[in-house]
């Protein structure tokens, strides 16, 4: 399972890519393929305010919905207007083409609480899925 | 809950590096590639689906067609051998108990072929309710059942059995396969043409090599549960435990053609002329999204603020590429062109009543 290096994780599957005070945020390629063709993201509205922690993301495949939880708080500053029209993206480049909110951070050191790609592989092998 | 089952194919699937999830007490392929890419497969050539945990209970005994046409409510008899007939089988009240295929093998011998998640139920209800002269039996461990589905099917089929060519909808043959027999119908549940082909047991790998092989040209793609379901979704056909269960009657699912009142009496037959004479509550109907988003079951259905009824089955629709489902409604407003909103776990989203089904083949 890929997990690139230089993000940060969270135990419910999102990743981070920090730069500067903006937060890019998506989900890993685990969680893309878990839900299986996704088909429908429905994105945070700009400028909106979230809390670390919560729901801001909607994801829906053919067979399930899932929710995104923000790993970090901040304002929604962009989001990926591209996912409206080709929600695939997720599956096939989930840590790039795929990426779903940036989030100008109100507290960087919510950071700190969140895994590299060396404790998230292990939280994956010990769900016993990573390959 | 008894152990996990296997199917005679389980291991082909897990080489093949499917997705396996429990179904109904199963261990079943639920995705191989992709379920969108399956179910186009499906629309466009040939699938192949390994649905083995189908249940099988044979009905024989000078007393059978005269105890399944109590049971059941379509007309058994106008069958004759080499004929399929779908059926729903109802509690007095009219409640759905299953829905099954019933095929006429000989005289006087029937099959049943019925859903994974009722066999035990099924075979309790029947076996309790047959007396002398009607032999039941749960032949489930000892059939398998393939399904090869889709616009190249026959072409495909036609190499390994040329007679296939000919054989009618909702009809089968039985063809021989080395040694033995194989049970061939012209059923499907993806709403394309397409076969169910049913062997011993030990044979289904060598089968599924086989049909694998006659498909290569097609392009013949391995199908699992997932892309199953969003099939018959936009074919508008029932499954079990979504649209049918006992609290609905096949009126209320808008199965009255496979209801005949006219035949003498069967289980269920007071209330659901009953039904048929005065209407029912809530009635089964199609709907597609027009807001964003994807209504599953057992979300509510909403009218001004007010719940009129309950999601069935939801999905995207691979083939129109748009959110549909089926969901109970209160028949006065089951209307098509009816807006009505879903309620997508707190988010009221507007949807549109439509005539089911979603997607028809278009026949030769």
């Amino acid at each position: 399972m890929e997990c690139p290096k230089g993000f940060y994780y969270t135990k419910t599957h999102e990743w981070v890519k920090v730069d500067g005070n903006c937060a890019t945020v998506g989900i890993t390629s685990h969680a893309a393929e878990q839900l299986g063709d996704i088909v429908f993201v429905e994105l945070p509205e700009v400028g909106r305010e979230v809390k670390h922690g919560e729901a801001f993301v909607v994801v829906e495949s053919v067979k399930a919905v899932s929710d995104c939880y923000a790993p970090v708080s901040g304002r929604v500053i962009e989001v990926n207007q591209e996912l409206v029209n080709h929600p695939e993206l997720v599956n096939q480049d989930a840590f790039g083409a795929g990426w779903m909110v940036k989030i100008e951070m109100s507290d960087a050191r919510e950071l700190g609480e969140l895994m590299d790609e060396v404790q998230y592989k292990k939280v994956l092998e010990e769900e016993g899925l990573s390959k | 809950m008894s152990d996990v089952k296997y199917t005679p194919l389980y291991s082909l699937h897990q080489k093949c590096g499917a997705r396996i999830e429990p179904f109904a007490g199963w261990a079943m392929p639920i995705q191989y590639t992709g379920i969108i890419e399956e179910h186009n497969s499906v629309r466009t050539s040939c699938g192949v689906f390994d649905v083995s945990h189908m249940g099988e209970i044979r009905v024989k005994g000078k007393k059978a067609s005269v105890f399944l046409q109590q049971m059941l409510t379509n007309d058994i008899v106008k069958g004759y051998i080499g004929r399929v007939i779908y059926s729903p089988m109802c509690n007095p009240e009219g409640g759905v108990i299953d829905d099954m295929t019933v095929y006429c093998l000989g005289n006087e011998e029937y099959m049943l072929v019925v859903n994974a998640s009722r066999t035990e139920i099924d075979f309790r209800w029947l076996s309790e309710r047959a007396g002398d002269g009607v032999n039941v039996e749960d032949i489930s461990l000892r059939l398998a059942e393939i399904a090869l589905q889709g616009p190249a099917s026959a072409s495909v089929l036609q190499k390994i059995w040329p007679k296939c060519m000919e054989l009618r909808y909702y009809h089968f043959e039985r063809y021989r396969a080395g040694e033995k027999e194989v049970i061939v119908s012209r059923t499907g549940y993806t709403g394309e043409d397409g076969y169910e082909i049913y062997c011993d047991w030990e044979d289904a790998p060598e089968l599924w090599e086989t049909l694998m092989d006659a498909g290569a040209d097609e392009g013949i793609t391995p199908c699992g549960l997932g892309c199953r379901d969003t099939l018959r979704l936009e074919a508008g056909m029932p499954l079990y435990g979504h649209e049918l269960d006992e609290s609905h009657t096949p009126i209320e699912a808008g199965l009255e053609r496979f209801v005949c009142t006219d035949k003498g009496d069967f289980v269920g037959a007071a209330s659901l002329k009953e039904q048929l004479a005065s209407g029912t509550r809530v009635r089964l109907c199609g709907f597609q999204m027009i807001e964003p988003g994807i209504a599953r079951a057992g979300y509510r259905v909403l009218d001004g603020g007010k719940v009129i009824g309950v999601v069935t089955s939801g999905s995207h629709s691979p083939t129109l590429g748009k959110a549909i489902g089926m969901a109970y409604v209160e028949s006065e407003l089951a209307v098509p062109g009816k807006r009505i909103d879903i309620d997508l776990r707190g988010r009221v989203r507007t949807a549109e009543i439509v005539k089911l089904p979603f997607y028809k083949r278009h026949k030769k």
